[in-house]
């Protein structure tokens, strides 16, 4: 805890940092890879579609003493897919497998016959129509697409077009890599699997906008100082803003981690894990674009107006003569090291948090440029 | 909720915190009292975790229309029985086609299934048709014969009912025929808009004229009396029994919107039978209807508002209505082949309208959402009620609350190991807003129908991290401002404006979200959005009203001022400087020439 104290306030200080925008294009590297494997996860195994969406069979029994979750796993088994299995009033059971044909239909309700004990004459099979109609995905992709307009001209007022900008793309990509996983994994996209998608939405956005605003914050009158470059300041906000995103993240994702691992994998609740993956996967990627991809962005797009440009000359110009009169400068020349002065205590680390941790940066650029950050004790 | 607000207390006076957190405290004792009054404990749950109804309707053709049975039709007409049952969107009904001509509706367990039935299967074909003749409902009470062959109308218009707008020249439409008796008031039923709410009442003054009216058959229908199908309506006008319900329910089948009917109608208990002139204007017309209530007689209506080419079709024929001779000035609002008002018209009318009658809150609010969402393209019939068990089973649910168990109780230890006796606040603060959010969820339930399925355990289960991450926010700020060099009680002041700031753009965003999925979607995700929505708001509600007074109480307390090693707030611990070091804060501060 002192220790950790202590990296929290040099964190804020400045004295230790990790050089998120001066390494930026290792991450962004990183991040295109990744998006391109989902992508061509999407394209290559595309999206395992639940009956919710896709329709599929139903098969009615009569009264049966077969538990519910037997008859889940029979079906699961002899179809491949996830089933739904509802005990009826009449003490039958329907069980709903999603996408069969005639064909593999028939061969489903013979299995179920053997496994479930029943003459197959007595389960009655039918195909039954997605009960998450067409209607409701074109109005979520409406409602998706309207929101998207709105929040990057809420943004555009609040902050400005370039941060808009950035948590658009920020946004998309955590969305794509949450589908792609979907599409690698297989499992089966259902209902709980869009809404999980949309609370990423949500939060994905709302973890940038907390960044961004200290990033805000901090570049205020910028241009009335040469000290530091803009990209400069973007990093020192991301670091004076890490424990933060640190603890939110843990927060955040400890009770989806514990519906995804433990209710999931070790209890074995199907559609537990459908929700949870998407959450847990969102949410991880909603973390790290905030830090390493949006406010990156941003500085990029913001070292390109004039006026920020003309700043880093002010400032380049400043160090060189300072440089010159003798005063051991260390910053270096290229947009984003910070000021820093790394003690040797703060090398702790805690391998179970998500990248957004840090640890004392490098003395000079690229000493350890490709190191991924350790995480830090708690 | 806007963007960053210049609040009240920029400079982070401490207010009254006291005053505030008992105001809260209250809040919350209204809310968990609520619930136990209500005698509502628990949130209603989705059909997915705890079953509910299954009604399986299957699909009839509307008498005529010998191919309506298909795919597309299905469709829609699952597409209009979703919105009904889910109208306000929290109700979380599944509705699927099976097989060709079946439809499944899942209601969640404690739904007032009786209702849900009632709104599933209704056909809700709503029409305007203009009264040709009208009698009493009851033949024995025998009365003069009404004549004035409703002309055209069977004849000469093949074309269903909307049609007909300004042509109305050579339209089967004009009412042609005369008005029968019928000593009674149509007060039963008026349809009114703005103007005509006054001239609504007594209409048929032209009662006790008798059958073949003054104006019958204007111009153009010279009414071939020898019409068959004419003279048929004419016949079964006489025979017709409207106290007989099951004549009464015979008759809806058989109406055709772009012939001539009979109907019936009641009115102030007394049944009355009608000839009705084609169909004008249909429930497609409708873009909107509301349940409100009547200002000046305080009962329940309908508002209805047209579409664009609904209201020229109204405006066309209230015109053509209203110049008519009392009996016939009147249309008749039918609702599933019943008449539920018939009003007079002495106005051109247009844009909305209003149905008035034995209205009961319940029963105007059904009515006004059938007729919003549509016709169902299709008539139903009720196959099979049963129930159904949870689809995921009851240890779904409870795997999803041990894990989410787990999960919080690691999250507490993490706040306690980092924060030490700040955590003890925030576990407080979650604690508060769970309870809130719990009881709000409950009283939904019976309140709006709101209904708690597994994707909203779920998305509240990450509402946690939204939530916490306001007071982590906010902690992260008095730490800072202790590192600057101040003591407890100006931080916890200080750090406020800038947290308070985050915390609102950032749930902007959320909360933004939240509005724009839930207004524009339906189904499952409206669901959602509502969730997402209410956690968003409790979080600002609880954070402003709770965690900041106490914040601020505590700050006077000594084991927190004092900076004890476990109140998470130790100066040394933070690495604070001594107070009298310069400010170092944002890096844009171009006035540190050398850092640490």
């Amino acid at each position: 805890m002192s220790r950790l104290g202590d990296l929290g306030a040099r964190l804020y200080r400045g004295e230790v940092g990790y050089d998120f925008v001066g390494k930026r294009k290792f991450w962004y590297a990183l991040s295109v890879l990744i998006t391109i494997a989902a992508i061509a996860g999407l394209a290559v195994r595309g999206l395992n579609m639940g009956i919710e969406f896709k329709g599929g069979a139903v098969f009615n029994t009569p009264k049966t003493s077969i538990s519910v979750s037997a008859a889940q796993d029979h079906a699961e088994k002899a179809s491949g897919h996830d089933a739904i299995v509802q005990k009826l009033g009449n003490g039958g059971l329907r069980i709903q497998v999603t996408e069969l044909n005639t064909a593999q239909a028939d061969k489903v309700q013979a299995q179920l016959s053997k496994d479930l004990d029943i003459p197959q004459e007595k389960i009655n099979a039918d195909l039954v129509g997605p009960s998450w109609g067409k209607q409701i995905a074109n109005k979520a992709w409406t409602g998706l697409g309207i929101f998207m307009i709105l929040v990057v001209i809420y943004l555009a007022i609040a902050f400005e077009w370039r941060m808009a900008v950035a948590a658009l793309i920020a946004l998309i990509h955590d969305l794509t890599i949450t589908v792609g996983v979907y599409a690698l994994v297989g499992f089966e996209v259902t209902p709980g699997t869009v809404i999980g998608l949309l609370t990423i939405l949500g939060y994905s956005l709302y973890d940038t906008v907390v960044v961004f605003d200290s990033l805000k914050e901090g570049s205020k009158d910028i241009t009335k100082q040469t000290r530091y470059t803009y990209s400069e300041v973007a990093n020192r906000s991301i670091n004076s803003t890490l424990v933060r995103s640190i603890n939110t993240t843990v927060v955040a994702l400890l009770p989806v981690a514990g519906l995804l691992f433990i209710g999931g994998g070790v209890l074995g609740a199907g559609m537990l894990n459908d929700i949870s993956l998407s959450l847990f996967v969102g949410l991880a990627a909603g973390a790290y674009s905030s830090i390493f991809i949006a406010t990156p962005l941003v500085a990029d797009l913001k070292e390109r107006e004039p006026s920020i440009r003309a700043l880093k000359k002010r400032v380049e110009a400043k160090r060189k003569a300072a440089a010159a009169k003798g005063e051991a400068p260390d910053y270096s020349d290229e947009g984003g090291d910070e000021p820093r002065d790394a003690g040797p205590d703060d090398e702790t680390s805690a391998p179970d948090i998500p990248p957004a941790a840090a640890v004392a940066g490098p003395r000079s650029h690229g000493g350890r440029g490709r190191g991924r950050p350790s995480g830090k004790r708690r | 909720m806007a963007a960053p607000q210049k609040g009240r207390r920029q400079t982070g006076a401490p207010g009254k915190p006291g005053r505030t957190l008992i105001l809260f405290l209250i809040a919350m004792i209204a809310l968990v009292g609520g619930m136990f009054g209500a005698g509502e404990l628990t949130p209603r749950l989705g059909i997915d975790l705890a079953g509910g109804t299954t009604i399986t309707l299957k699909a009839k053709s509307s008498p005529g229309q010998a191919n309506a049975v298909n795919e597309t039709n299905m469709n829609t007409a699952v597409g209009i029985i979703e919105r009904r049952v889910n109208g306000l969107g929290v109700q979380e009904a599944e509705v699927q086609t099976q097989g060709s001509d079946n439809i499944i509706v899942n209601i969640p367990k404690g739904t007032n299934s009786q209702q849900a039935r009632e709104q599933v299967g209704t056909t809700a074909q709503l029409y305007f048709r203009p009264v040709l003749t009208l009698g009493p409902g009851d033949p024995s009470a025998q009365q003069p014969q009404p004549e004035a062959t409703p002309s055209a109308g069977s004849s000469d218009s093949p074309k269903p009912s909307p049609s007909t707008s300004d042509k109305s020249g050579d339209k089967p439409a004009d009412p042609p025929a005369a008005g029968a008796p019928s000593a009674s008031e149509t007060t039963q039923g008026r349809a009114l808009t703005d103007n005509l709410k006054a001239d609504a009442t007594p209409t048929p003054g032209a009662s006790d004229k008798p059958g073949p009216s003054e104006s019958p058959a204007p111009s153009d229908s010279a009414a071939p009396p020898a019409d068959p199908a004419t003279e048929k309506l004419q016949a079964d006008f006489v025979a017709l029994d409207c106290t007989n319900e099951k004549a009464r329910g015979a008759l809806g089948d058989s109406a055709k919107p772009s012939e001539p009917t009979l109907a019936c109608g009641e009115n102030d208990g007394v049944w009355e039978k009608y000839i009705l002139g084609p169909a004008e204007v249909g429930g497609k017309d409708v873009d909107d209807a509301n349940a409100t209530i009547n200002q000046q007689t305080g009962q329940w209506i309908v508002q209805m508002d047209f579409t664009g080419g609904g209201s020229k079709k109204f405006q066309a024929i209230t015109s053509k209505l209203s110049q008519q001779q009392a009996p016939q000035n009147q249309f008749a609002i039918v609702l599933d082949g019943e008449v539920v008002s018939a009003p007079s018209v002495r106005q051109t009318l247009s844009a909305n309208a209003e149905i008035s009658g034995n209205f009961t809150q319940e029963s105007a609010q059904d009515l006004g959402n059938i007729l919003s969402y549509g016709a169902l393209p299709l008539t139903f019939q009720e196959e099979t009620v049963t129930t159904v068990t949870a689809a995921l089973g009851g240890e779904q649910l409870e795997a999803g609350l041990i894990a989410g168990a787990i999960g919080l109780a690691l999250v507490i230890i993490y706040l306690v190991l980092y924060y030490r006796g700040l955590a003890l606040i925030a576990i407080v603060s979650l604690l508060a807003s769970a309870v809130m959010t719990y009881a709000i969820m409950t009283l939904l339930g019976p309140g709006i129908g709101f209904a708690l399925n597994l994707p909203a355990v779920c998305g509240a289960i990450v509402a946690i991290g939204i939530t916490a991450d306001s007071f982590i926010v906010y902690f992260e700020r008095i730490r800072d401002e202790i590192r600057e060099g101040r003591t407890l009680k100006p931080a916890v002041e200080r750090a406020w404006p800038r947290a308070r700031r985050t915390i609102l753009v950032s749930d902007f965003v959320s909360f933004l979200a939240a509005a724009v999925l839930f207004t524009v979607t339906v189904g499952k995700v409206q669901g959602f959005a509502f969730t997402l929505g209410l956690t968003t708001v409790l979080d600002v509600v609880v954070v402003f009203f709770f965690t900041k007074p106490v914040m601020t109480l505590l700050a006077r307390t000594k084991f927190f001022s004092g900076g004890g090693s476990w109140s998470g707030l130790d100066p040394k611990r933070l690495g604070a400087k001594p107070p009298l070091r310069r400010s170092t804060r944002r890096l844009g501060a171009p006035t540190d020439p050398k850092e640490a």
